[in-house]
């Protein structure tokens, strides 16, 4: 249906074939940039900026967050730089982040862990306030001690809410990943889709944001499946 | 192992809520100090069911908190065998009054809580299983415990504070929200489970039937702040019944009409 929809819109807008290419060309375009390894060569950076960055995000963001739900002298002193940081969009960094990084993977890699880290860490440290002060009775009365605690209650009792967080966080990583190789890179679907505009190609520019699509859709089904693990579920239905 | 005094016990808060504008509770100011507690003195023996009564909101939880280690009292002192309560600890396991089954783990693994730290991992699965056929949950394993009914909720839980074999168990209303058969049931094994196992009970119930059929003594507490107002062994044979024995049928009205009920059916 879209694609018929988006046939006809392409024939009959008045546009020439160069500024609104139809799906046709389009999808032509796209599989001759599949089979000369170019596309491949830039979903591979992309993807891998994503990883570094979200990976990152997960290391600090998710520890940080159960420090902040814990500890309230934590919690009083970090929470209101948190959240003055928070509402800044990542993009609002470029300039700092060239200005720090430099040119190349460095700076979209901090841009994507700033937009997953803030998302992490507001969600865990909420998971962590909300857990149901029995169950810490629980670890007191069959004398856990704080490993066991952490491993044992915190860390399962906040996952379902966590994964929900990472299923949300990736989702924005990926917007910003695109953003974020518009500027001192030179790979990635981001520069792609700059590198065509200039060039004119709006086919490429096009065929560029289907892969971009597809592959959200690939990250989001993937966050999907892992709530589905049955000691990661058990919140999705209530105690 | 499993004997409890507890002496000159009193427990006071600190209402810290700001006072509202314009209220006409003049009461209620902030720092006012609320006497939930006041010179509470029990002795409860070794191997001995007591369940205790009062009103509600009266401190009956809180007494038991206390005892248990999770809240500290304001004056006087709970010793259990001798020596006083310094906090939580698995000789003693509490019983909460909703289910406090950890949702993450499976029954084997909730049961299992106790005994984690056993180094034949044989012998601890077996003993594991030997509790779980005890509260007759063969076959449920693992099941995670949002699949299982509230019966079973509380019969697995009742199986994992009995398999680290405690000294003393503490039961915090623990048949709420059960349907009425059910409750009938899982309080006949409760007495069972006494009578077999005969670990010093304390058992806080606001259903003055549960205290009646089930204690070795029965004790009453006032309103606030609390203060014990009737403290009566019983020593009739279990599994009792109000119509034979008139005694009981007399404590029962006795009972009643002291929490302000005048016409008990």
């Amino acid at each position: 249906m879209i694609l018929f929809f988006w046939l006809l819109l392409s024939r009959f807008s008045g546009w020439s074939k160069s500024v609104f290419p139809g799906p046709l060309q389009v999808f032509e375009s796209l599989w001759g940039l599949i089979l000369n390894g170019v596309m491949v060569k830039h979903v591979v950076a992309s993807l891998y900026r994503v990883t570094i960055g979200f990976y990152l995000a997960i290391l600090l963001g998710i520890p940080m967050g159960i420090i902040l739900g814990r500890i309230n002298i934590a919690k009083s002193f970090l929470n209101p730089v948190l959240h003055f940081l928070r509402p800044i969009s990542p993009l609002a960094w470029i300039p700092l982040a060239m200005l720090w990084f430099g040119i190349g993977d460095k700076p979209a890699i901090f841009l994507i862990f700033l937009s997953s880290f803030f998302p992490l860490v507001v969600s865990t440290t909420v998971a962590v306030a909300n857990i149901d002060p029995v169950f810490f009775h629980v670890a007191a009365n069959f004398n856990f001690n704080r490993y066991e605690q952490l491993k044992k209650i915190i860390i399962p009792a906040i996952l379902p809410e966590v994964v929900t967080a990472l299923r949300i966080s990736i989702g924005i990583a990926w917007l910003v990943v695109v953003a974020a190789e518009m500027i001192a890179v030179k790979s990635g679907l981001g520069y792609l889709i700059l590198d065509s505009r200039n060039a004119l190609r709006m086919d490429y520019v096009m065929g560029a944001m289907i892969v971009i699509g597809i592959i959200g859709l690939f990250l989001d089904v993937l966050m999907k499946r892992l709530s589905k693990i049955e000691p990661v579920f058990w919140g999705s239905i209530g105690s | 192992m499993g004997h409890i005094l507890i002496e000159n016990l009193g427990k006071t808060y600190i209402d810290r809520r700001r006072k509202q504008r314009n209220s006409k509770d003049k009461n209620r100011s902030p720092g006012t100090q609320v006497q939930v507690l006041k010179d509470i003195n029990l002795e409860l023996e070794d191997g001995e069911m007591v369940c205790i009564l009062g009103p509600s909101g009266c401190g009956k939880s809180t007494l038991l908190r206390i005892i248990a280690g999770f809240d500290r009292p304001s004056e006087g002192t709970v010793l259990i065998d001798g020596k006083p309560v310094k906090g939580p600890s698995s000789d003693h396991i509490f019983v909460f009054q909703h289910s406090s089954l950890l949702p993450w783990m499976t029954v084997r693994q909730n049961v299992g809580l106790g005994l984690r730290h056993m180094n034949d991992k044989k012998a601890m699965g077996k003993q594991i299983e030997e509790y779980i056929e005890m509260v007759e949950l063969e076959g449920f394993e693992d099941h995670y415990p949002y699949q299982l009914s509230g019966g079973m909720k509380r019969r697995a839980e009742l199986a994992r504070a009995l398999a680290v074999d405690p000294d003393i168990l503490f039961m915090d209303e623990p048949f709420t929200g059960l349907d009425y058969l059910t409750h009938l049931k899982i309080r006949e094994e409760v007495v069972n489970m006494h009578e077999f196992l005969g670990k010093t009970t304390l058992f806080v119930t606001h259903d003055i039937d549960d205290a009646l059929v089930m204690g070795d003594r029965i004790v009453v507490l006032s309103g606030r702040p609390a203060k014990v107002k009737l403290s009566r062994k019983l020593t009739y044979v279990r599994p009792r019944d109000f119509m034979k024995e008139k005694g009981l049928s007399e404590l029962r009205e006795e009972v009643f009409f002291m929490l302000g009920v005048h016409y008990a059916v």
